[in-house]
């Protein structure tokens, strides 16, 4: 098995943070929302205003784990048109600009499974994906796709909770690679965040059993809250408040208005600048 | 009643569920009412307005009726709220999934307690009849009445097993509930079993109009017994289950749910060619007192 996390663009990505003394911004968007073309136009502007690693959610009818926030986002892009391939296709765009900047889709297992595992690693590695969270596998199935995507050279990023004790958490790190994503409150996204402190302890507590880079989410909405994660994880996860603005620049009958783009950047810019002058 | 035990053993001081028709809503809320123990259900805003005695019923037990506007904004997408209720609340709250569905172990916990219905069946039919019955029927929405009817009677190969399911317009109009007749495997509510979906993997809409068989999944164990070919998996429309409805209403005295009518109809079918003296034994797993506006709309009568 190739070790994906000795290689590969995701940690490459946190020793250049490291080296900079900072902490990174991990910044969230669905693909295809609130269509192909402005979805494109935000991921290509993500490097430039700050994002320093890139989730692209796969959108999916029934996201369990979502709030209401990337649930809309989800149906916005399926309505759209979204499809796997046009998701694939995103990334491959980027990477005519960007060979850099890691790309991590986010999802649900179901049209990955009907998209084919094998063709679905290949084709994402192909088009230049890093790694891969898919909320509804847990590490029972990683015979699924965890441990091929691993074999392929895929990290496989899972997610820790408050409530994966010290008995659970060797299982869900085995075979995770890249970084691990902390879900720092128990429930879905886009909700009220935990304290500082909270996290903090949860933080040391990963760091017992692994050596991974975290990254913590759910419930950072600002730059100071993004800026205070950082000062204690080593990245911190932004989704449902960028897929709010996105919402915040649709019209009545959801159509996109001028400057929705150009808006959105702003916010990831201004994140951006709360995570950069956190540690200094 | 086996799962509200296992909250109070876990310790869990909150209950909540996912309903269709409003049948484990008001379970729920019963045995809650019982023990004395906070209840939320979650059910789509659709089904809340074709079910509205039972949401009534859940109301008078104390519970608290969520209505779930996203997605389809029916069974599906009261289990998904209801998972997401359960993730944030974890600590304190215990979630009776109601169908067989869902993550391990719920399809096999489900399917344990649901059980009684088969074993009690069995046992009163060797004690009123002497032998086992020649043929099971029961609906399928999540597939949870079926499973506990068939599972005691699964090694008795001479019972030929009848799963019904809700065929909603007609399987061929797209609009129908089927999913194992007319669905294809993939993954969804933490289990792999055959869905409703299209080519994107992306789960479509659910038919019928019974609220307790829309459902766009089917519990797994289902799905293995398809592909193994123990039970034979059918389906019933809208307009057959309706015909049942007034048939075994006028002709027994008993006012079928929707649900049971879709199993009905299959009774009708194999019932001409079997002997006189065959045996059917038909799970009738709900009452059609909570229907009585839906269909009297389908007929169109005014109440």
């Amino acid at each position: 098995m190739k070790d994906a996390s000795c290689a590969g663009r995701i940690s490459r990505r946190f020793e250049s943070l490291a080296r900079e003394g900072r902490g990174g911004l991990v910044t969230f968007i669905t693909a295809g929302d609130p269509d192909l073309d402005r979805a494109t136009e935000i991921l290509l502007g993500l490097p430039g205003a700050g994002a320093d690693l890139i989730e692209i959610g796969m959108p999916f009818t029934d996201p369990m784990a979502d709030g209401p926030s990337i649930q809309a986002a989800g149906l916005r892009a399926l309505a759209s048109g979204q499809t796997m391939a046009r998701t694939l296709d995103m990334v491959r765009r980027l990477r005519r600009d960007d060979r850099d900047t890691p790309v991590i889709l986010m999802g649900y297992y179901n049209p990955i499974y009907i998209y084919g595992n094998e063709r679905f690693l290949g084709d994402a590695i192909e088009a230049g994906v890093d790694g891969l969270i898919v909320v509804d596998l847990p590490p029972e199935e990683d015979d699924e796709l965890c441990l091929p995507a691993l074999e392929a050279g895929v990290n496989f990023i899972r997610l820790a909770t408050p409530t994966t004790d010290d008995e659970r958490l060797p299982r869900v790190m085995r075979n995770t690679s890249g970084f691990v994503y902390y879900v720092s409150i128990t429930g879905i996204t886009g909700t009220k965040g935990a304290t500082a402190e909270v996290v903090g302890q949860a933080t040391a507590r990963l760091r017992r059993h692994s050596k991974l880079p975290i990254a913590v989410g759910f419930g950072i909405r600002t730059p100071d809250q993004a800026a205070a994660i950082t000062r204690i994880a080593d990245a911190a996860v932004v989704g449902s408040a960028i897929v709010d603005r996105v919402a915040a620049n649709l019209d009545e009958t959801g159509v996109a208005r001028p400057g929705l783009v150009e808006d959105v950047l702003a916010l990831v810019a201004e994140l951006a600048g709360g995570v950069r002058a956190a540690r200094g | 009643m086996g799962q509200i035990l296992l909250a109070r053993r876990m310790g869990k001081k909150r209950i909540i569920a996912e309903t269709g028709a409003g049948q484990h809503g008001v379970a729920t809320a019963t045995v809650c009412a019982l023990f004395g123990m906070p209840c939320v259900v979650y059910m789509g805003e659709v089904d809340i307005a074709r079910q509205q005695p039972n949401v009534f019923r859940m109301k008078l037990l104390g519970a608290e009726v969520v209505p779930v506007t996203s997605g389809s904004r029916t069974l599906k997408d009261a289990l998904n709220e209801a998972l997401r209720d359960w993730v944030t609340n974890v600590e304190d709250t215990y979630y009776i999934i109601g169908t067989v569905a869902g993550p391990h172990p719920y399809p096999m916990m489900v399917r344990d307690f649901q059980s009684v219905i088969g074993e009690e069946a069995r046992a009163q039919m060797l004690e009123a009849e002497g032998r086992l019955p020649d043929a099971l029927v029961a609906c399928l929405g999540g597939g949870s009445n079926a499973i506990g009817l068939f599972h005691p009677f699964l090694d008795d190969e001479e019972v030929r097993i009848y799963g019904v399911e809700a065929a909603g317009r007609g399987i061929e109009t797209g609009e129908h509930a089927a999913s194992l007749t007319a669905g294809s495997p993939g993954v969804l509510h933490g289990n792999r079993t055959y869905l409703l979906q299209d080519e994107e993997g992306q789960i479509t809409e659910a038919h019928s109009i019974s609220a307790g068989l829309d459902y766009p999944g089917i519990g797994p164990e289902h799905a293995w017994l398809k592909d193994v070919g123990r039970v034979e998996y059918v389906s019933a429309t809208d307009d057959e289950a309706l015909e049942m409805f007034e048939l075994c209403s006028r002709l027994e005295g008993i006012i079928p749910a929707l649900e049971p009518a879709h199993a009905l109809v299959q009774v009708a079918r194999i019932a001409p060619e079997m002997p006189k003296d065959g045996i059917i034994l038909a799970n009738l797993c709900g009452r059609g007192d909570k229907d009585i506006f839906t269909v009297a709309e389908a007929l169109g009568v005014t109440l």
